[in-house]
């Protein structure tokens, strides 16, 4: 996948991302390759650890790669001596993310208006407060927080979970962003609340085109958010498939989606009684600090094959039309050439 | 008292509240329910419906700040009943885990990081009494076997040197410890892993099929229940709302909030399915709104769900109850859900 060409608004090449000090250093995202089309909405799953939010932080530029590229609207966002590239402040702009843990990432000693109003003005979005204030309203109207006079004069913890993750939602509007980094956006609030909260960040691509990043572990929310979109599963630090959803939903074809997608619980006894299994070689999730040879899941992989698995490490290649696997053996069986 | 043998507890119109500044907040609204020997019941309901309330009443370890204000608990081993709310404190502390085990919410994050995982079993064996050292030894290293871990390596090392689903096991065999008839586990398989909480669930399956206690587990994953249950009790604002067969709560839901629940949550394989909201949010539990509680959010409310309260009624079925005053009404907009039942309820007889 060619992130730096035109064809995606945002993407990254190779990217790593190290932890830590000389003595122990951890990889946390050890490869990453992805493009985002512009108005489209890619996944990203795996289980705790994988290095999602690391990833999504880096895509947003909070954090720098430690080798590899991000790329935004086909330009390099890091030049190559690694310092900020020329338009990093219209990425930076046109990049928001909005945080995993909605507790911390809103000021509590700030007001919603106040929070709201912030990076209008620093940024000279408005010319003062009174546009400030109307700009405020419509945002938190288009974000569904109404009767909006209740909630302008808040504090975060007079919010429930819901309503405080819209406001996240709000203020990273503020500033017009083209790309929504979501980290776990829908994962703390209840499902009474999240199908709202997720309808409405859909009508923001709708309306607004809004292009996500949408980082979640839950297959079932990312089936309904991406499903016109692509879904990336993560494993130890890497992308181990990239696919639409509909195809990685009924039919993936890396070992880790397979498993993934055969051991998650559905919400309806008679499909989740009668599911078929997939049975891993060891149920222990490798340490990054001692992390196996070759293929990271060779130790656990049904598929696993000696003198490949754990010696070679598979690279994601391309196997159909946007739709890419970094498994020896899927990769082979898919007709892949390396 | 009458033998319930096969009941190893029972409910009656329990109520508990917790004091605090703002008012009285009433988080369990006369709730009654009995568990049957072997079966497992979820409860499943949103954030602070009132779930871990419940289940920590039914070993009365509430903090300082709640009061069980009215009902009735009883444990039956064999004829003979055990009156929990009139138990002095030195009988509590032998009645929980030998009666009845909880597993806690927290629990996964709760262990003291400086205790190795023998120390802390033996704390807890201590504080309930009965066993010797060795005899808690030989029946540890055994439990924790049986929970597929390596009792050697595991009995010996540090919370933290375990994963979250090898700690979940240890809080499994612990709450095996003195072979309890009922298990409470709050939110089992929440803070876990896909493929860790495939593990866990399979587990409790075997447990419960093997050892044959009745298992109370609270969960507001809807999958997980789907997994599970024998039997489904939904819980909104203090109280149940509907309870009964699992496939009934899935294929047949008679409750609108019920319904609601199921239409909010996507299955992860097949086809896309368009989801709906619950509007609105929770009440508050100070100060709820009369009549049904749910009135405010519900699409199915009438002038009388808003100055009468319902009661749990039966429905469908002699195990199926619900409470609300326009069943009928919601029963014909789950059509599409009762075919599923139809295969359910074949499959279940082939
Ligand atoms: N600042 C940091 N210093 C050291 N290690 C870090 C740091 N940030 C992340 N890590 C490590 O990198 C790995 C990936 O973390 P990351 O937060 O990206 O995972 P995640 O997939 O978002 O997990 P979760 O689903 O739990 O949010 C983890 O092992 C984590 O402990
Ligand atoms: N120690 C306490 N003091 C005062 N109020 C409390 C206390 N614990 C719980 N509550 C209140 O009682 C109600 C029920 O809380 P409870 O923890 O039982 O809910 P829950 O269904 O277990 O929620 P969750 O799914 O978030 O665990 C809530 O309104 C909560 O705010
Ligand atoms: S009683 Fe009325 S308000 Fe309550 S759930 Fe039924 S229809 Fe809705
Ligand atoms: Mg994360
Ligand atoms: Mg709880």
């Amino acid at each position: 996948m060619n992130a730096g060409s035109g064809e995606y608004l945002i993407g990254a090449r190779n990217l790593v991302r190290m932890f830590g000090s000389r003595r122990e250093r951890v990889t946390a995202v050890e490869d990453v390759s992805f493009g985002i089309r512009e108005g489209e909405v890619v996944c990203l799953v795996g289980e705790s650890g994988c290095g999602k939010t690391t990833t999504g932080k880096m895509i947003a530029g909070l954090l720098k790669p430690t080798t590899g590229q991000v790329f935004y609207a086909g330009k390099s966002v890091w030049n190559p001596r690694g310092d900020r590239g020329e338009d990093f402040k219209k990425f930076r702009l046109g990049v928001q993310i909005i945080h995993q843990d909605p507790y911390a990432s809103l000021n509590p000693s700030h007001t919603i208006y106040q929070i709201m109003s912030a990076p209008l003005l620093h940024h000279k979005l408005v010319a003062n407060t009174h546009e400030a204030l109307d700009r405020v309203i419509e945002l938190l109207t288009t974000v569904g927080l109404s009767p909006v006079e209740d909630f302008l004069y808040k504090y975060p913890h007079q919010l429930s979970g819901g309503q405080r993750q819209r406001v996240s939602v709000a203020r990273a509007l503020t500033v017009n962003p083209r790309v929504i980094v979501a980290d776990e956006a829908v994962s703390m609030v209840d499902v009474s609340i999240r199908v709202g909260l997720l309808n409405m960040m859909a009508d923001l691509k709708r309306n607004l085109g809004v292009t996500y990043l949408f980082i979640t572990h839950d297959l079932a929310v990312a089936k309904f958010f991406a499903w016109e979109g692509h879904i990336a599963v993560m494993y130890v630090g890497s992308i181990v498939e990239f696919a639409s959803t509909p195809q990685l939903i009924n039919n993936p074809l890396h070992p880790y989606s397979k498993a993934l997608l055969a051991a998650v619980p559905e919400a309806d006894p008679e499909l989740t009684r009668s599911k078929a299994r997939v049975e891993l070689r060891s149920q222990d999730i490798p340490s990054l600090l001692a992390l196996p040879s070759g293929c990271r899941f060779h130790p656990r992989c049904p598929y696993f094959e000696p003198g490949l698995c754990d010696v070679k490490r598979p690279e994601l290649l391309p196997i159909g039309e946007n739709r890419y696997v970094a498994c020896h053996v899927a990769a082979r069986e898919a007709g892949a050439v390396s | 008292m009458e033998n319930k043998a096969s009941t190893p507890l029972t409910v009656e119109d329990l109520w508990v509240e917790y004091q605090i500044e703002r008012g009285v907040v009433k988080a369990v609204r006369g709730v009654s329910f009995s568990l049957a020997r072997g079966e497992s019941l979820a409860l499943i309901g949103e954030s602070g419906c009132g779930k871990t309330t419940l289940g920590v009443a039914l070993i009365r370890l509430l903090v300082q700040a709640a009061r069980i204000s009215k009902g009735e608990i009883t444990y039956w081993r064999g004829n003979q009943g055990i009156d929990v709310l009139s138990l002095k404190e030195r009988e509590l502390r032998r009645f929980r885990w030998r009666e009845c085990a909880m597993v806690f919410q927290s629990a996964l994050n709760a262990f003291n990081p400086v205790l190795r995982i023998w120390d802390q079993i033996l704390d807890t064996a201590k504080a309930h009494g009965g066993m010797s050292k060795n005899q808690v030894r030989e029946r540890a290293l055994q439990l924790l076997e049986y929970v597929q871990l390596d009792p050697k390596r595991v009995i010996d090392a540090y919370p933290h040197e375990l994963s979250g689903g090898m700690r979940q096991r240890v809080l499994l065999a612990m709450s095996l410890l003195l072979d309890p008839q009922v298990l409470i586990l709050d939110e089992p398989t929440t803070a876990l892993d896909i493929l860790t909480q495939r593990t866990i669930i399979d587990l409790l399956r075997r447990l419960k099929k093997e050892i044959g206690f009745a298992m109370l587990f609270i969960s507001h994953d809807l999958a997980t229940a789907a997994e599970l249950a024998d039997r489904v009790a939904t819980m909104y604002a203090g109280s149940i709302v509907e309870v009964g067969p699992v496939e009934d709560i899935f294929y047949r839901p008679a409750h609108p909030y019920t319904l609601g629940l199921i239409r909010a949550v996507p299955t992860v394989t097949g086809d896309f399915e368009d989801l709906i909201s619950i509007p609105g949010a929770p009440p508050d539990l100070i100060d709820p709104p009369p009549g049904c509680k749910f009135h405010p959010r519900c699409p199915y409310a009438t002038e009388r769900c808003r100055v009468e309260e319902p009661k749990l009624e039966t429905h469908y079925s002699e195990t199926h109850s619900v409470a609300c005053f326009n069943v009928q009404r919601v029963q014909q907009d789950t059509l599409d859900l009762q075919e599923r039942y139809a295969k359910y309820a074949g499959g279940k007889a082939q």
